[in-house]
């Protein structure tokens, strides 16, 4: 009898912490409303499962429990009952996953009008290069990597002259598709910024990419979510979201490849 | 008839030590893997001090962090999980419950616990070795892992660490060729595969799967281990680590990735199998009534073992590979939710309408049931692929694995333990301690890992040492990790009254009848208790019936077990029993 | 020959030895799967040359066929209860295999001398590798059947174990000349 009411005091508190809403979602920064909506709709399915199955569970074991002269029956199988739950249960996974597959459809879809950022993780910190007034990314070669070219320029690529580098902070126009180019200069390691719903994996040896469009102006927080060593939980970078004006001034003060890499 | 192999054993050494009897085989991968997985415990232990109370001990480092982190992952789910359900229930359970003297290659059996015992030395060797144990994460990922002190323990650390698998994967494999050998083969007569108790399928469809699945953890093993020590790229691309740059290059990270979770989820599903298998016997026993749905129950182990095979990208959706690939892996791996959710509903409908005795095991079965099913549902957004974006590698994660592996195929053992004992010992396990050790660790287990939902879907990341640099967190967080350790803790000292149990009650615990719980299934029906060396006596037992004849309308008692013959005149107005 | 006698009483001849060594031959099959795509999927890489392969790779190969032959041979005659041409057939099989076996080895001699070690690239690594696993899956086998060949159905089981090494040889060296 306590396990019956213990189960339903457990259902009672994890409803009452989930819905504090002290650790939930941070607001949403970006246009991956479809991502939340995906896994809000996943969350909703399996918390009406979880109450719904718990509490059957809390219910059967109060109803059936063992007491003088009862007797359990014989009730070895239903093959109609099993199908029906079949069914239930095929349709509520139909129901989370066909949004999931939409988003994500659209997801792995960048706009043609992104604008390119390269993003370089290393043990322990986030650096960053953008294209410049060309619009283009020059071409950068790991083995090229030295004290003087942290990034690996190639410098033989004319495009890659007026690309601008940031040491430390993620700066990003407001309003407008980001296309992340993110590599990694030594073990794998993952770009994650909580508020836009970002995450992919830095891994040395290849381009990942990833996009977005910021929508809030503000300051938010990259970190790394793939362990890459003690400092792991030390690898963050401000990522700051500004009117298009003031990211322009911010660029144009950065150091660029043509001013600060030499061979 | 089945054939047994060997004579009785005469001395203490053939007896006790180096025996081919598949039941001391069993208590010694029991007591070995308990024996381990309680210093996989106390490792928990300092990680969580670590957390709730940063900062406050020296010897937790950022670097010791990242090795216990490691360690504690690979001993529970290897070292422990799969080692007590394979070689532990299933070297226990299989020969008993298929009224076989032994399984079908003794000598091998013996083989494989000692070098067993071998992979375990070698796992533990590392913390005595220059540098320690490595601190790359259970899941051994390049280039982090194989580079030169790009993480703790990349010297011997890591060498003893795959060296350890691989004696550990020989020892697998010896044991499943037993094992699966053994339920096709050595069944005595009536005993059909479908008139199987569901723990024997459970651990038979698991073995399959482990044979299948560890040879790839075999090959990224040794590939990993020749790009550590001997300066090969397989898995190493051009790196530069600390502004040094290797001569390594052309290696493919991603390749790696592949191998390990092509092993890796299969690997939860031998730890699950077994678990579901048990858990529906003790279920059904306790209950007093038929397993409901035996034959979707088995059909739903076999698709699961099946579909287990090709979701393994599921845990790299974000890594990197080909993005195309992402729909495949989301709809396999939310497919396999369905035969999982149809054996939850056959749980609860075998309690429907049962009579359910609140002793210890079905306790136990009830936790098992409870945890399965927040973490089997919470296992469903990370399957949904762009759900999965935001929650991978934080502590959703974290939470989702633990309750379903480290609670819920607990519980099962537990149960399982508690349900066996008077069996292996011919005592009962004390009932009021047991029932201490259920309620905390049920009710304890929620307390830790649910808050970890939550604080994944901020967006904490896992393997995390502390969480100063977060700029995100709400000010309760400190204290929510706390919370999170004092359970832990209390959890963890729990298990340690439950140890004690176990040894107390091995030795002058209350003597236990033949069976004690009124079981139908073939190793309650020895002819003593702990049963003779090769089982049976003189003669092999024949099988009637299907194991889960309990409350049959009409019969005597409210079970009948496997072994007693059918009667000729056909019961008016019930169902056959025979199956 | 152990008899067994399943479930229902037939007398067959699936043992639990046969089981065994077919379920052995299903883990040994994912290993070398495994390696293979792993090659093949490392082949993609920029950085992958090919190997210079010595013509002894070609004789070691024709001396694992024919050892192959020989111990099927062995097996017929031994079914025929020629035990003396079975016994003769099974020593051949044995000593060819070992003739593969420094053979291989003497593969990675000459490979050594034209400056290609383990670590020198891919191709070469991946050679090492494979070789060294196929060849140690053979040299067990070696090792086991002295042991425990000791009834026709044993002899038996160890041709079959050998074919299959034959089989993922041909894969394997297939594999090796071809990229």
């Amino acid at each position: 009898m306590a396990i019956s009411f213990i189960l339903v005091l457990i259902v009672l508190g994890a409803i009452v912490l989930t819905a504090s809403g002290i650790w939930w979602f941070t607001p949403l920064a970006s246009n991956w409303n479809e991502i939340d909506g995906a896994l809000l709709i996943t969350l909703a399915v399996i918390g009406i499962a979880f109450v719904v199955l718990n509490i059957v569970l809390a219910y059967f074991v109060l109803r059936y429990r063992h007491r003088e002269q009862s007797r359990a029956q014989f009730l070895p199988d239903n093959p109609k009952l099993e199908k029906i739950l079949i069914g239930i249960t095929a349709l509520g996974i139909v129901i989370l996953l066909a949004p999931g597959l939409f988003a994500y459809s659209r997801f792995i879809s960048p706009p043609r009008d992104a604008l390119t950022i390269e993003v370089v993780g290393e043990q322990w910190r986030w650096s960053y290069r953008y294209p410049g007034p060309d619009g283009k990314l020059g071409r950068a070669n790991p083995k090229l990597i030295s004290p003087k070219n942290l990034f690996g320029i190639d410098l033989t690529d004319p495009a890659a002259q007026d690309d601008i580098l940031s040491y430390s902070e993620l700066h990003l126009p407001v309003g407008r598709p980001v296309l992340l180019h993110i590599r990694s200069k030594d073990v794998i390691h993952s770009f994650f910024i909580p508020s836009f719903r970002v995450k992919m994996d830095a891994v040395p040896g290849m381009v990942t990419h990833y996009w977005f469009t910021p929508t809030v102006i503000g300051r938010f927080q990259a970190v790394c979510a793939e362990l890459c060593g003690i400092g792991h939980h030390r690898m963050q970078s401000p990522v700051i979201v500004e009117r298009l004006e003031d990211f322009q001034q911010w660029l144009a003060k950065q150091p660029t490849v043509a001013t600060t890499v030499k061979p | 008839m089945t054939h047994h192999t060997h004579h009785e054993p005469q001395s203490f050494w053939t007896k006790y030590i180096f025996s081919q009897d598949h039941k001391v085989i069993a208590i010694q991968y029991t007591i070995t893997a308990l024996l381990v997985g309680l210093f996989g415990l106390v490792l928990s232990w300092l990680m969580r001090l670590q957390l709730g109370f940063p900062g406050s001990f020296q010897f937790l480092n950022p670097g010791s962090y990242y090795q216990m982190l490691t360690q504690h992952g690979m001993i529970m789910i290897v070292y422990l999980l799969t080692a007590i359900l394979l070689g532990g229930f299933g070297n226990y359970l299989i020969p008993l419950m298929i009224g076989a003297r032994d399984m079908a290659f003794p000598f091998l059996n013996m083989l494989s616990y000692w070098v067993y015992l071998l992979s375990v030395i070698v796992l533990m060797a590392a913390f005595f070795v220059p540098g320690g144990p490595t601190g790359a994460g259970w899941t051994l990922y390049p280039p982090l892992s194989a580079l030169p002190n790009a993480a703790p323990g990349s010297g011997w650390g890591i060498k003893l660490m795959l060296i350890s698998l691989v004696i550990f994967i020989a020892a697998a494999t010896m044991g499943g060729l037993n094992y699966v050998t053994t339920v096709l083969q050595c069944r005595t007569k009536g005993m059909t595969l479908m008139r199987m108790p569901l723990s024997v399928w459970g651990i038979f469809i698991a073995s399959v799967m482990a044979l299948f699945a560890f040879p790839a953890l075999f090959a990224g093993g040794v590939m990993l281990l020749f790009d550590n020590l001997l300066g090969t790229s397989f898995f190493i691309p051009a790196v530069t680590l600390f502004g040094q740059q290797l001569p390594r290059e052309g290696g493919n990270p991603l390749l790696f990735q592949h191998l390990f979770w092509y092993f890796g989820h299969p690997e939860v599903y031998v730890v699950i199998l077994p678990a579901m298998g048990i858990a529906s016997d003790l279920i059904s026993t306790h209950a007093r009534k038929p397993i409901f749905g035996y034959k979707a129950m088995v059909l739903a182990m076999a698709a699961i073992a099946f579909i287990g095979f090709i979701v393994w990208a599921h845990h790299m959706f974000v890594s990197g590979m080909n993005p195309y690939f992402g729909f495949f892996f989301a709809v396999s791996t939310l497919i396999i939710a369905i035969p999982s959710a149809v054996k939850v509903y056959n749980w609860l409908l075998t309690l429907w309408r049962g009579n359910i005795r609140l002793n210890v095991p079905m306790l136990f079965g009830i936790g098992w049931i409870s945890t399965f099913i927040i973490g089997g549902l919470t296992g469903l957004p990370l399957g949904n692929v762009v759900a999965d974006v935001p929650l991978h590698d934080t502590y959703f994660v974290v939470g989702h694995f633990h309750l379903v592996m480290g609670v819920a195929a607990l519980m099962a053992i537990f149960g399982g333990i508690y349900h066996w004992f008077p069996k292996v010992t011919g005592r009962m396990l004390n009932e009021t301690l047991g029932k201490l050790h259920f309620w905390v660790t049920f009710v304890g287990a929620y307390a830790i890992f649910f808050p970890m939902f939550l604080m994944g879907i901020l967006g904490v990341p896992r393997r995390y040492f502390d969480f100063n640099a977060l700029q995100y967190l709400p000010p309760q967080t400190s204290a929510l990790n706390i919370a999170i350790t004092v359970a832990a803790l209390t959890v963890g000292a729990v298990q340690l009254i439950f140890l004690g149990n176990l040894i107390w009650s091995a030795l002058w615990g209350k003597r236990a009848e033949a069976n004690p719980w009124g079981a139908t299934t073939l190793e309650w029906q020895t002819p003593t208790t702990p049963p003779p060396h090769g089982n049976w006596g003189a003669q092999t037992p024949t099988v009637y019936r299907w194991a889960y004849d309990y409350s049959v309308p009409g019969a005597e008692r409210d079970f009948i077990p496997q072994n007693v013959p059918t009667e000729p005149q056909v019961l008016v107005g019930a169902q056959s029993t025979v199956r | 020959m152990t008899v067994h006698h399943s479930p229902n009483g037939h007398r067959d001849s699936v043992t639990p030895a046969r089981v065994g060594v077919w379920l052995f031959l299903g883990v040994a099959t994912m290993i070398f799967a495994a390696l293979v795509s792993a090659y093949i999927v490392r082949m993609g890489s920029s950085d992958w040359h090919s190997l210079p392969k010595p013509g002894l790779l070609w004789v070691n190969t024709a001396i694992l066929l024919l050892s192959s032959a020989a111990l099927q041979w062995a097996t017929i005659a031994e079914r025929q209860g020629a035990h003396r041409s079975a016994r003769l057939g099974f020593v051949a099989g044995a000593v060819l295999s070992a003739l593969f076996l420094l053979g291989q080895l003497w593969a990675w001699a000459v490979l050594h001398k034209l400056g290609y070690f383990l670590n020198t690239n891919p191709s070469s690594s991946f050679f090492y590798l494979l070789t060294a696993v196929h060849g140690l899956h053979l040299l067990g086998g070696l090792i086991v059947a002295a042991w425990t060949v000791r009834s026709s159905e044993r002899l038996q089981l160890f041709v079959t174990y050998w074919h299959f090494l034959t089989a993922v040889w041909v894969v394997l060296f297939g594999l090796i000349v071809l990229t």
